[in-house]
């Protein structure tokens, strides 16, 4: 079992116009922790800093300052090539994610050999079933001799579940995992991870910006606003009973059947342009913080741990 | 408005609804590949003045094929195999939609019938200003109208979907994807249309920027008194908005009734398995996800 613990992450990218440079922030101070057992959904808009975090994450870009801190149950840091062994990722597009040259059993053992999880070719054809198996995809002998294209949306990103599990990651990081699914099948999919999470205690960071999933999928969401967290506490409360504007917005804008076609012109609208990122609501302290700015120390001791 | 359809329409369209605008009768559409799909099976439904119907469905099952045969849109290896397709001018006139010849079809399409296509960001073409399109459209179907006319209309629509006029000098490039999209539903309300068919206007678009358009569609409705086709596969949000809703599966209508209905008690079971994909942000907490694991759900995906 694996713990993060994400501390005041900041990411700055260099954009040229022209011959003038400007510096983006795109993640601003984001502290966090994933821990075994819980699953963190992480919702915002385009552009918020999401998919960064993600990438960060999985050491796909350096961050610019901030910390993310992996260590085992007995405390040992998890460092180097041991890393990508614990925390791994599931794209948004199973259609992009696989390669279509190879067959899904390719896909399942090459993590499998890299991380020297198996040795003889027996023994990876075997695990290799296992897996698939694992993510309900059965008869497992038919499935893996195939390629992508064989494969439904829905059958293609259970590959790479069981791929991304295959090193033996403890950690799961889900960059939209569902929203290039037909509707009916994307539940199952979620199904899916949270069955796997329960049976292996994994920590799993949702990211997304379907909230009604984010609310039933997850025990605590972070809502993130042009990089910065503007609102965090228990997937409920943060939706049922939201503090910060951005995060009433979200919520007004989510689809919600219960309300007819006389709330869609009726309700009040917030003005974006006023929103301010620079506060933050935490539930779990239930009170205001500040955004953008380094973690006060005693912020972690008041969530980590917190029962599932 | 409705007395004046109700006369005509006795002789043209069979069983047409009064205040019906569009009748699709048992429409079937086929591609004619090898081997020959069925995209669109009898399917029927009408049409009401003023109204949002949905179009609810998942990929492939039919509904874009559906708005474009509404629209004469397919070429070959598409073809309209069967049914009828029956406009209700609201001067009275019902059109043959499928009869219509070249030149009456250029007169139909955009004056009578628009469409906001699926992707509409990216519709919009990138080496010409906002101006220079919508102006197109203007002089193309209103051939009589002055620069000053022309320009006034185009302000005028810029700003009933709340864009500044002055993006008219933009180029699509420099807009955001939600002003692309809104520049596209006021291109598709330049004429005053009766019918206005929405492919999916909204699936690119973040939840808050999906919430303004949404928005401003029904007012734009209830303003102008247009019907919308709204075709998705977001069911909650079809709930929401749309007057009826039409669900689709395999090229088949299999359930058409108010939101409200479908909401109380959908008949299908299709209907329901799409109801019961979303779970409710408000309602109670589904225990469905995160306790016991539905393991016959998970075997269907």
């Amino acid at each position: 079992m694996t713990t993060v613990h994400v501390t005041d992450l900041v990411k700055d990218y260099s954009i040229r116009s022209g011959l003038r440079r400007r510096r983006l922030r795109a993640v601003d101070h984001v502290s966090l922790d994933l821990v075994p057992g819980r699953t963190v959904a992480l919702v915002g808009e385009s552009g918020s800093g999401k998919s960064t975090i993600a990438k960060i994450l999985t050491r796909m870009e350096k961050p610019t300052s901030g910390t993310v801190e992996v260590a085992l149950d007995d405390g040992t840091p998890v460092r180097g090539p041991m890393y990508l062994r614990q925390v791994q990722m599931v794209f948004q597009d199973p259609f992009a994610s696989l390669n279509p040259f190879h067959s899904i059993e390719h896909h399942i053992a090459r993590p499998l050999l890299i991380h020297e999880r198996t040795r003889t070719a027996a023994q990876t054809h075997e695990r290799v079933l296992e897996m698939l198996e694992r993510v309900n995809l059965t008869p497992a002998e038919t499935i893996a001799p195939r390629r992508p294209h064989e494969l439904s949306g829905g059958q293609r990103q259970r590959v790479a579940i069981a791929r991304a599990l295959a090193p033996g990651a403890q950690v799961l990081i889900a960059d939209e995992p569902v929203s290039m699914l037909d509707v009916s099948i994307r539940l199952g999919v979620l199904n899916l991870l949270g069955r796997l999470q329960r049976e292996d205690r994994l920590a799993v960071l949702y990211i997304t910006h379907d909230l009604a999933t984010a609310r039933h999928f997850s025990d605590e969401i972070v809502v993130l606003y042009r990089g910065r967290v503007v609102e965090r506490g228990p997937a409920d409360a943060v939706i049922l009973d939201p503090h910060h504007d951005y995060t009433k917005l979200l919520a007004q804008a989510a689809p919600d059947p219960e309300r007819g076609p006389e709330r869609v012109t009726a309700e009040a609208v917030i003005d974006r342009d006023a929103i301010d990122n620079s506060v933050c609501y935490d539930h779990f302290l239930g009170e205001w913080v500040q955004a953008g700015t380094p973690a006060a120390r005693g912020a972690r001791a008041g969530r980590a741990g917190q029962p599932a | 408005m409705t007395s004046t359809v109700q006369a005509p329409a006795a002789t043209a369209a069979r069983g047409a609804t009064p205040g019906a605008v569009l009748t699709v009768e048992d429409l079937s559409v086929v591609y004619e590949v090898d081997p020959p799909v069925t995209a669109v099976r009898g399917a029927s439904l009408t049409l009401r003045r003023g109204e949002i119907l949905g179009l609810a469905g998942e990929s492939g099952c039919g509904k874009t094929t559906l708005a474009y045969a509404v629209n004469r849109l397919h070429r070959p290896p598409a073809r309209v195999a069967s049914g009828r397709i029956t406009f209700h001018d609201v001067g009275g006139d019902d059109v043959d939609v499928l009869a219509l010849g070249d030149r009456e079809l250029r007169a139909f399409r955009w004056n009578k019938l628009s469409m906001v296509f699926q992707g509409a960001m990216n519709a919009l073409n990138p080496v010409t200003t906002v101006r220079a399109q919508l102006a197109d459209t203007l002089r193309t179907h209103r051939p009589g109208l002055s620069r000053a006319a022309v320009h006034a209309r185009s302000r005028d629509v810029l700003e009933r979907v709340g864009v500044d006029p002055a993006r008219l000098t933009s180029y699509p490039h420099e807009l955001s994807g939600g002003m692309r999209q809104r520049v596209m539903i006021a291109m598709a309300m330049l004429l005053e249309p009766q019918i206005m068919i929405m492919d999916e206007p909204t699936t690119a678009l973040d939840v808050v920027v999906q919430r303004e358009i949404l928005r401003e569609i029904v007012r734009l409705r209830d303003e102008l008194d247009f019907a919308v086709m709204f075709i998705t596969h977001d069911l909650p949000l079809l709930l929401e908005i749309s007057n009826r809703i039409a669900v689709m599966l395999d090229g088949e209508i299999v359930e058409l009734d108010t939101a409200a209905n479908l909401l109380a008690g959908a008949s299908h079971p299709y209907t329901r398995k799409l109801l019961g994909s979303f779970p409710s942000l408000s309602g109670e907490r589904g225990g469905f996800i995160r306790s016991g694991v539905d393991e016959t759900e998970e075997d269907q995906a």
